[in-house]
């Protein structure tokens, strides 16, 4: 197992390097001048040119610039927001509880509805329920999901009224920030009425975002599971007189499970990008609608720090899934 | 000699036989069938949009502003789906909508078709380190997730449509590039293979001309996924005001310039996202049955 885990390590390293060589060398790709987009002052002497070049080290040469960037990200600095000053990694551990609740919430949606939906329609393979299942499943791997947000806040938002259109809690509620989670800050507050506001705000990015994930996992659940269904062991499960429930819940679910697992960590970039529009639509105050807007803003170092520490949580999502992999079996691993 | 100049394509039994088995399993499947004559259907629409289009795609109705489809009440008969913000009509804008969205698909899976074919071979015929490199930098691009990616290349390129074509491009490429690289690395040590290299054919023939028609069926699926992936990205550019800039009648586009008006007027909303969904759909349909026809793992025989 820890030669599987150096093995992957010694994937996953140089290609940090080379998502952090994109990461620093698309500034400087950028039309116009690095030393004003980096500090963002767009009149300046050539004595303060000169000064802040040298204060952001852009005199030296670019081999040496990239070391220093790269150093100074292992130390955790990404350097600063042109439009709000504040180190890049402060503002992303503000931002980033508000992506992280909302996509577990979406994931937990997709899997608690995907896999059941993927099984059921397997047993059922050719029925109607079964057909209608898929169809469903392709309509949400089809969906603009920027669109899908739009119709359900004109439905639930507009016409019915039950949920409300943007934010994560209504604005007549104040408490301390103590895990960044709305829904558990909002309990501990002990406010009345807090945490049901927590609930409404999230069900609807929950949903659009749950989607595409909730689909893909459907479609996988069903595959894995139709394969599964006809081995060998499941007829001898059925043969021995089983009841169906534990044949399809113990024997074939277990092992069907193993390429779902990976399904639903590949979900993870899905996830993020799907944050970018999610967020965008519902002013849901994360990672996403943070790039976003430094990317309208020009705010280059956030958008070279956010690019960098969102493809590291991806590259340290897919590695914990392989991992995970492994130990669930034992084949690979060789 | 002259068996070279012969018209041999068409008149070629085992390639009609291949064709027609091929239709046999593609026809199987009822979705993708269905699936085949929307998209016919779009393509249709695209190319008479100048003819059908009951008004011009950017023409402004300033007495006809927001107004709801034709059976609400307060709508009118010329336009059937309604105005948006500044009057135009909805309808013919979805229309000539059609021939961005395909158009977009098309250049997008070329551009990263050919590309993720043209490196992916070299990579898997070449091997060493030379596929090392290619695959690590293939491996770079797909660590991000690819519409942040292709967001933050069009904010390098500039916001535009041809600009948020080559980024999606660029973020698709790389499944085409592992694709075709597994597909060479299968076969090039088959015995055809070895016999061609063994009756003098180049390094370049050998590749492109021996071994890439033998590894078509996965990269056939995969262009069509990335024709409905390419239509998606570049409308959510689009929403973001990234794609295709106003008053360009691309239907992503549409959107953004609707969502102020969501609610006071769903129809502005509604039609252009179905439009996107419609046509996804029909596409990844086909691509389904595609898959299914093309795929000999599948095939029940």
């Amino acid at each position: 197992m820890l030669r599987f885990l150096f093995k992957r390590l010694a994937v996953l390293i140089p290609t940090f390097i080379g998502v952090s060589i994109i990461a620093f060398s698309f500034i400087r790709m950028l039309p116009g001048d690095p030393v004003a987009l980096l500090s963002g002052e767009r009149v300046m002497s050539p004595e303060r040119h000169a000064e802040i070049s040298h204060q952001l080290g852009l005199d030296r040469p670019i081999v040496i610039q990239y070391l220093d960037y790269l150093w100074g990200v292992l130390r955790g600095d990404f350097g600063n927001s042109i439009s709000t000053k504040a180190p890049v990694l402060d503002q992303f551990f503000q931002l980033f509880p508000a992506t992280l609740e909302l996509s577990i919430c979406a994931i937990i949606f997709a899997v608690v509805l995907g896999i059941p939906a993927g099984v059921f329609a397997a047993i059922k393979r050719g029925s109607a329920f079964d057909q209608s299942i898929m169809g469903a499943a392709l309509v949400g791997y089809s969906m603009p999901i920027f669109w899908w947000g739009l119709l359900l806040i004109i439905l639930f938002s507009g016409i019915l009224q039950w949920t409300p259109v943007s934010g994560r809690i209504s604005l007549m509620y104040f408490f301390p920030n103590v895990t960044g989670f709305m829904l558990i800050d909002s309990l501990l507050s002990g406010e009345k009425g807090a945490f049901k506001s927590a609930v409404s705000h999230l069900i609807l990015p929950t949903i659009v975002l749950g989607t595409i994930p909730l689909a893909v996992i459907a479609r996988q659940t069903r595959s894995a599971m139709l394969e599964v269904l006809g081995e060998d062991y499941v007829r001898t499960a059925r043969a021995k007189g089983l009841s169906p429930f534990r044949v399809v819940g113990i024997h074939a679910l277990r092992n069907a499970m193993i390429p779902v697992i990976t399904t639903i960590g590949l979900q993870v970039g899905v996830l993020m990008a799907g944050a970018i529009l999610t967020e965008t639509i519902f002013s849901w105050p994360g990672i996403g609608k943070w790039m976003v807007d430094s990317v309208f803003r020009r705010d280059y170092p956030v958008i070279q720090g956010g690019l960098l520490i969102i493809a590291g949580i991806i590259m340290l999502v897919n590695l914990a899934v392989d991992l995970l992999y492994g130990l669930i079996n034992p084949r690979i691993r060789h | 000699m002259t068996a070279e100049a012969a018209p041999s394509v068409s008149l070629d039994p085992s390639r009609r036989r291949r064709l027609a088995e091929f239709w046999y399993y593609f026809s199987e499947n009822r979705g993708a069938v269905i699936g085949l004559w929307v998209f016919l259907l779009i393509v249709l629409v695209a190319i008479l949009a100048p003819v059908i289009a009951p008004h011009a795609p950017n023409a402004q109705y300033r007495d006809a502003v927001l107004l709801p489809p034709f059976w609400e009440s307060g709508g009118r008969a010329t336009f059937i789906l309604g105005t948006d913000a500044v009057g135009r009509d909805i309808l013919s804008r979805l229309l000539y909508g059609a021939q961005y969205s395909l158009f977009i698909g098309v250049v997008v899976t070329t551009l990263a078709l050919v590309g993720g074919i043209v490196v992916g071979v070299i990579a898997g015929y070449a091997g060493g380190w030379l596929d090392t490199a290619i695959m690590r930098i293939m491996d770079i691009i797909l660590a991000f997730p690819s519409l942040l990616l292709a967001l933050v290349l069009v904010a390098v390129l500039g916001p535009g449509l041809t600009n948020a074509m080559i980024a999606i491009a660029l973020v698709l490429q790389p499944h085409f590039v592992r694709l075709t690289r597994a597909a060479v690395m299968g076969e090039k040590n088959r015995e055809y293979v070895i016999a061609a290299r063994v009756a003098g054919a180049r390094p370049m023939r050998l590749m492109f001309r021996t071994i890439l028609p033998n590894c078509m069926a996965p990269l056939i699926v995969q262009a069509t996924l990335s024709f409905s992936n390419a239509i998606l990205d570049a409308a959510a550019l689009g929403f973001l005001g990234m794609g295709a800039q106003p008053p360009t009648p691309e239907w992503g586009t549409m959107l953004a310039e609707a969502r102020e008006f969501i609610l006071r007027a769903w129809w502005v909303v509604t039609f252009p996202g179905l439009a996107i969904l419609i046509t996804v759909l029909a596409i990844n349909l086909m691509g389904d049955g595609l898959r299914d026809a093309l795929d000999p793992k599948l095939k029940r025989s």
